[in-house]
């Protein structure tokens, strides 16, 4: 992915509406989202939105300004491409049938990907990996014909330093 | 204790010192209206749910307490939204209580269903649906902390029936919780040492005063800074008030409409000052050309607005008065150590343009009446701390030029939505918060017709505002650029002088009317109304549809480009 894209990772409170709060705030002052995830982490009071902002439609600091005023967003944290581990995931059906079952078999094991359901004229794998890994599977796969395709937008956590150093914890709260 | 939800929210709100609520009952809001019986609110019974919003803005931009409002699901929501997105973009505290359909039938387009939640999002700072009564007092209590702190504004509690009918265990929360709000107010100390260190470089500073010091209450500070640095001051639409007019370091209002000193000192300066301002663009005209020399000191509470127009060489995040106080300290100590530059030049400068292009007009005896003469005549037969309430159009512009604002807290209008009709309701709001002062509205022909029902409100009250209509007949803003960028071709602006009849409809709402068509009745009638203190009083002055608000800067243009209007005696004038 080119350098105009950014990674947030936004610690939200698990609440009804926080999702809609982050996408409209987004929607109504005319930021991109290129990507969005959103799952909820070790902690069931909050939920992780890791977004991939389009750097172009509005300076990242304004973008990250703006979320830090919606109340249920408790931390943002920008994350440079060369300092987080990015993973983002894959389903594809493509038009495998007895003639090109091998060959898919044989791609897939080359980008460790697992078949996941096989029919007469069709199989569906599922990847992960880096972004341009998921894009290098899918020109491969083009050929065979692909039915369907869906990928989860990508999630990222910051790498580790290689130094000792503190890892804070999200607070407990103490009530 | 006991209590249903609807006694929760009147009790939550009485903790919160809520004394005036403004609001309208209906179907889903009703079990919240019972308990208002025996509760210590004063509540005033609207005649649209836009007024009770507006009213609310009026008392809380006088008081700088919260203002209350509440209104029931549906339609009421939808009529309120207009004042929420009003108090957003002034950033007023405002606490909205609407109703809502029972929990169950949430989404299934039941009657007087609206979204109320999801409709508000982009205009409230914040907004709740309670689905448990017991969360009413945790709730309130966010509410009004949200509205009041960091940068205030409006926030909306949206209660469907079921929720106020049930029953819970009354219990206060002794403290907020909220882990994702944390409003920084301390400025940080660097950044104001850096803050006094170009100050005390600058040949040619402004102060570029914004709304925020009102909300800061940050006028006293700001005086002080002023008369220690002997730093001109320009005082934005919303801040009008924050520094007195008749100080000699006062340059009025600056921008679109604002006078030639205080758009030029701002396009000359080597140094802005700019303290609770959002460089809007109804001050900066064309940003890129925007005082091109100037280095800036941005002091907000908001992070967000630094950096979002134009980039500050020293933002500073952090409370106004705050920071203008610590800023005074490491200014008084930078004095004694170093000599600051002399601003005897940049102040003759300044002086030259004061004497060379004053905000003109001009009232001939038999002549037409003049708007500016009649805002004039209000202001010097009026105390001088009498709150003025302004709609938005021309008549808005004259009263920020032409009214002398000596004190804070004394000028409401919209200025970021500019929303006609703010006037009457605002006022009313104002009066109710500060019963003690005189409060004038100025307002348009076309604004009073939009919100005028509310002096039924006022009259059944008691609430006794006093109205100007400059009634020219005309959309008159929207006129004047018709006539200057359309060429001349007027396209839906018209409205009469005499339909509606003023005066009638004012008796009609319990209100004593009075008209003014000549220059020599302009005072005595502003008299007779100062004496009425019983009931509103509207006037309706008419005036001269030919007259402009000048200095312009067209939009989207320089403000090196000032029109400062045909000279006086030519075009009309």
């Amino acid at each position: 992915m080119n350098g105009q894209h950014h990674i947030l990772s936004v610690l939200v409170e698990n609440k009804f509406g926080v999702l809609s709060r982050v996408a409209g705030l987004f929607a109504r002052r005319g930021y991109n989202i290129f990507s969005l995830a959103v799952s909820p982490t070790e902690d069931d009071r909050y939920s992780r939105m890791t977004i991939l902002v389009d750097g172009e439609s509005a300076p990242i600091e304004q973008v990250t300004k703006q979320l830090n005023k919606l109340i249920p967003v408790i931390k943002i944290s920008e994350l440079a491409a060369e300092d987080a581990v990015e993973r983002e995931l894959m389903l594809v059906t493509i038009k495998a049938g007895q003639d090109a079952r091998s060959q898919a078999t044989e791609l897939a094991a080359i980008f460790e990907a697992k078949i996941l359901d096989v029919g007469y004229e069709a199989m569906t794998l599922m990847v992960a990996g880096q972004p341009d890994k998921l894009d290098a599977m899918t020109d491969l796969l083009q050929p065979f014909g692909i039915v369907e395709l869906q990928r989860t937008g990508r999630i990222a956590l910051p790498k580790l330093s290689r130094q000792p150093s503190k890892l804070r914890v999200v607070a407990p709260r103490s009530a | 204790m006991k209590l249903t939800g609807a006694q929760a929210l009147i009790k939550s709100l009485e903790m919160e010192g809520t004394e005036v609520m403004f609001g309208l009952p209906g179907g889903a809001i009703l079990p919240v209206y019972d308990p208002l019986i025996e509760s210590s609110i004063r509540h005033i019974l609207v005649r649209h749910e836009q007024g009770a919003g507006h009213m609310a803005e009026g008392y809380a931009h006088a008081t700088g307490r919260p203002g209350v409002a509440m209104v029931t699901s549906g339609p009421a929501a939808t009529n309120i939204v207009t004042p929420l997105c009003d108090a957003y973009l002034d950033s007023v505290p405002l606490v909205v209580i609407t109703g809502q359909v029972p929990l169950k039938s949430i989404g299934t387009d039941a009657f007087q269903e609206c979204d109320t939640v999801g409709i508000t999002m982009p205009v409230t700072k914040h907004n709740w649906l309670v689905t448990d009564p017991q969360d009413i007092p945790r709730i309130v209590r966010e509410a009004f902390h949200v509205a009041m702190t960091g940068r205030p504004g409006p926030v909306l509690v949206d209660v469907p029936k079921d929720v106020a009918n049930q029953i819970m265990d009354w219990e206060w929360p002794d403290s907020v919780d909220l882990p994702g709000y944390k409003p920084n107010v301390k400025g940080h100390p660097k950044q104001i040492k850096d803050a006094a260190r170009l100050m005390g470089e600058a040949k040619r500073p402004v102060i570029y005063a914004g709304g925020g010091m009102l909300k800061a209450r940050a006028a006293e500070a700001l005086r002080e800074l002023a008369e220690l640095t002997g730093i001109p001051v320009v005082t934005t639409l919303m801040a009008r008030g924050v520094f007195p007019d008749r100080h000699e370091l006062a340059l009025g209002m600056p921008g679109m409409h604002g006078n030639y000193t205080a758009i030029t000192a701002l396009q000359r300066a080597d140094l802005l000052i700019a303290l609770g301002s959002r460089f809007d663009d109804r001050v900066t005209g064309k940003v890129d050309a925007f005082a091109p020399d100037a280095k800036i000191i941005h002091v907000d509470i908001d992070p967000a607005e630094l950096g979002k127009v134009r980039r500050p060489d020293v933002p500073i995040v952090g409370d106004c008065r705050n920071v203008i106080e610590r800023l005074v300290k490491v200014v008084e100590t930078d004095r004694a150590k170093r000599e600051w530059p002399d601003l005897t030049p940049w102040m003759a400068q300044v002086r030259g343009w004061q004497r060379d292009f004053p905000l003109q007009y001009e009232q001939l005896e038999d002549g037409p009446l003049k708007p500016q003469f009649c805002i004039e005549a209000i202001c010097d037969h009026t105390p001088a701390d009498t709150i003025v309430a302004a709609g938005v159009g021309q008549h808005q512009m004259w009263t920020s030029q032409h009214w002398r604002f000596d004190h804070p807290y004394t000028f409401v209008n919209s200025g970021g939505l500019g929303t006609m009709g703010f006037s009457i309701p605002a006022a009313i709001g104002a009066k109710v918060g500060r019963p003690e002062r005189m409060v004038w509205s100025i307002d348009g022909d076309g604004c009073f017709q939009m919100t005028a029902q509310e002096l039924v409100t006022a009259s059944s009250e008691r609430i006794p505002i006093k109205v100007g209509i400059l009634n020219n007949a005309y959309l008159g803003m929207v006129r004047q650029w018709q006539e200057l960028f359309y060429e001349e071709r007027y396209s839906e602006v018209y409205l009469s002088p005499d339909l509606p009849d003023y005066v009638k409809w004012a008796e009609a709402m319990g209100c004593v009317g009075f008209r003014v068509d000549s220059p020599d009745e302009v005072v005595p009638t502003i008299e007779k109304a100062n004496e009425i203190d019983d009931r509103p009083v509207v006037i309706d002055f008419r005036t001269d549809y030919r007259e402009k608000v000048y200095p312009m800067v067209p939009a989207g243009a320089s403000n090196d480009d000032v029109i400062l209007g045909p000279e006086i005696g030519e075009g009309g004038r």
